[in-house]
């Protein structure tokens, strides 16, 4: 790790319904990087997410940019933490633009209509770096899903926060889609953002993380560099399968695998 | 391209200020229909110089004592039913919630019902808004614990079924138990809801509460728009998901308790409303608030007027006639969101 840490939790549980969810999970990161929460289903990571951005009661310490998190009112910790949950929910036909420029809420840009030249900057780039310009007048409903998680992606860079915690953002998106939208996330992290993704396809957090973090059973198990965070070990004791390796124009491969 | 506005295009903003414009003029037009339309047909020109001071003394009286408090309520109440229909669909995320879906119109008329029919309260006393607000404050809040947090549209709609019915129940029971059947006879025509014989004292009972509710409302609006992606995306966005759902109940019962203190139950107009404005206005909640207060307003007086004109033997109560055009209206609206009812069971 280089740089001092700027998201930390120390001794995190978070309890659900009676279950305990998240098991005193430790973790400290650096701005800049681009980091995959990974772990099989139910493994916790949403909960993690959430219990990051202040959005669910944990025990433990969650301490953002020096400040304790429970220290910080709402709409500070808004302007911290950039949120994007799973499924990208749109409920009402508004159009891409006014979604886009709820981004700004946290600035105190409540209404679309009227954004501050500094306000519109900022959603103008966040539609220009998702490539969803041409979008911006159409109804968020009747795009289509890849469309629709441009905007959403829009919507959470508009934020400009350090912090953006993504919860599978590339679930149900066609391949060429699903490396768009870690592309954005990495020219993000590059640009000094802390990225937080969630995500099931270990290929791409290889391919696009600095850092993995595997989650099992509510516990951190694993983090580390790509390679050695999914260690064949850590495959086999928390995925139960194995993984094909490889290296192709230069990058390191890294397949998920069982017999069949 | 920095200086390129990302904002809503002129062509929007013009649209939704002449749709504003021409709801103000059909209210005013309406106001001055409500003034003049009666057993004693008035002129515009005499209403206006009636309200004014000059014409004769009868006009004067007929005008300002006996239509104005009528033609005042029937804005008020139409306004806030606009209003809060709005604001729970902006809430609720949902085009089907209403009030009076909801059953908080029928309990706030179980909280009235019950000062009246025991005798705890003068109809003309602040006891019975007050009744009729906590009573219309108890079922909304029952209503969202139930459906809990993201509801689908068919919990609340069944929720909301359970309320009404449980509310009528609970006023036919207080009927029942009440010992004087002239005062249940009464209860059950005031149940249907009318503006009609309303002094200034009405007025002055309801439209505190009334304002009170609308300003409530109004003030969350920007909220509304946030939560179009959810409430946890709300929450992240800064928004205070759980004051909001307490300001939104609170705005709503004070509304609405208040107007049910003064008019009985008046249906379907906050259902009714938004639909009308939407295509018009768009989707965003939080626009639509005004254009639907004043639709409601609209709708209201022409309903109160309707019942004026239309040839019968007794009186029409206009409580009876929204719920009429209302619930055929709703019937449409299911067939219309049949596919989103199909999937709603969330």
């Amino acid at each position: 790790m280089t740089g001092p840490a700027f998201l930390t939790a120390t001794g995190l549980n978070v309890t659900l319904a009676g279950r305990l969810v998240l098991k005193d999970v430790s973790l400290s990161l650096c701005q800049g990087h681009l980091v995959a929460l990974v772990g099989p289903n139910g493994a916790g990571k949403t909960t993690l997410l959430r219990a990051l951005a202040g959005l669910l009661p944990s025990d433990g310490a969650v301490h953002v940019g020096g400040d304790a998190l429970s220290s910080l009112p709402l709409r500070d910790r808004a302007r911290r933490f950039a949120y994007l949950p799973q499924g990208h929910v749109m409920h009402w036909p508004l159009p891409a633009r006014d979604i886009v420029a709820l981004g700004r809420h946290p600035h105190g840009a409540t209404d679309p209509a009227q954004l501050s030249p500094k306000d519109n900057d900022a959603v103008l780039r966040a539609m220009q770096a998702t490539d969803v310009m041409e979008l911006r007048e159409r109804r968020v409903t009747e795009l289509s899903g890849g469309e629709r998680s441009r905007v959403a992606l829009a919507r959470v860079l508009a934020v400009e926060a350090p912090v953006i915690l993504a919860d599978e953002p590339t679930a149900s998106l066609d391949p060429r889609y699903q490396i768009d939208v870690m592309k954005n996330l990495r020219v993000a992290a590059d640009q000094g953002v802390l990225v937080i993704v969630v995500t099931h396809d270990l290929g791409l957090a290889a391919r696009f993380a600095d850092t993995i973090l595997v989650l099992s059973d509510g516990r951190l198990v694993s983090q580390g560099e790509p390679a050695a965070a999914l260690s064949e070990q850590v495959m086999a004791e928390v995925f139960r399968i194995s993984a094909y390796r490889a290296e192709y124009q230069r990058e390191a491969v890294i397949v998920p695998w069982a017999k069949i | 391209m920095t200086a390129e506005a990302v904002a809503a295009t002129h062509n929007d903003t013009t649209r939704r200020s002449s749709v504003m414009a021409a709801l103000i003029v059909l209210v005013v037009l309406l106001v001055l229909a409500s003034l003049g339309i009666g057993p004693v047909r008035l002129s515009p020109l005499t209403v206006i110089e009636a309200l004014f001071g000059s014409g004769s003394d009868v006009q004067q009286v007929i005008v300002r004592e006996i239509r104005l408090p009528r033609a005042i309520l029937g804005f008020a109440i139409g306004a806030i039913l606009g209003l809060s229909g709005a604001a729970l669909q902006g809430l609720l995320r949902n085009p089907l919630a209403s009030p009076s879906l909801f059953g908080a119109p029928q309990s706030a008329a179980f909280g009235a019902v019950v000062m009246i029919a025991f005798g705890l309260a003068d109809v003309r006393s602040y006891a019975l808004p007050v009744a009729a607000i906590a009573a219309a404050f108890a079922s909304v809040f029952v209503l969202l614990m139930v459906a809990g947090r993201n509801a689908g549209l068919l919990i609340l709609i069944l929720a909301g079924l359970a309320i009404s019915s449980l509310a009528g129940a609970a006023t036919a029971l207080v009927m029942n138990l009440s010992s004087n059947p002239f005062a249940a006879l009464e209860i059950t025509f005031w149940l249907l809801g009318s503006l009609e014989d309303r002094s200034f004292r009405h007025v002055m009972l309801a439209l505190p509460f009334i304002v009170a509710g609308a300003i409530i409302l109004y003030s969350q609006r920007h909220a509304f728009r946030t939560l179009s992606l959810g409430e946890e995306t709300a929450q992240s966005l800064g928004v205070d998901v759980g004051r909001l759902r307490l300001m939104v109940i609170v705005g709503t019962a004070l509304g609405v308790g208040g107007a049910v203190a003064v008019s009985g139950t008046i249906g379907f107009i906050g259902l009714v409303a938004p639909h009308l404005m939407r295509p018009l206005i768009g989707h965003d909640p939080a626009r639509l608030l005004v254009p639907s207060a004043l639709t409601g307003s609209a709708l209201l007086l022409a309903a109160d007027i309707a019942v004026r004109l239309i040839p019968s033997n007794g009186d029409i109560k206009v409580g009876v006639l929204t719920s009429i055009i209302g619930v055929p209206f709703f019937l449409y609206l299911i067939m219309r969101e049949r596919r989103a009812l199909g999937g709603g069971v969330a």
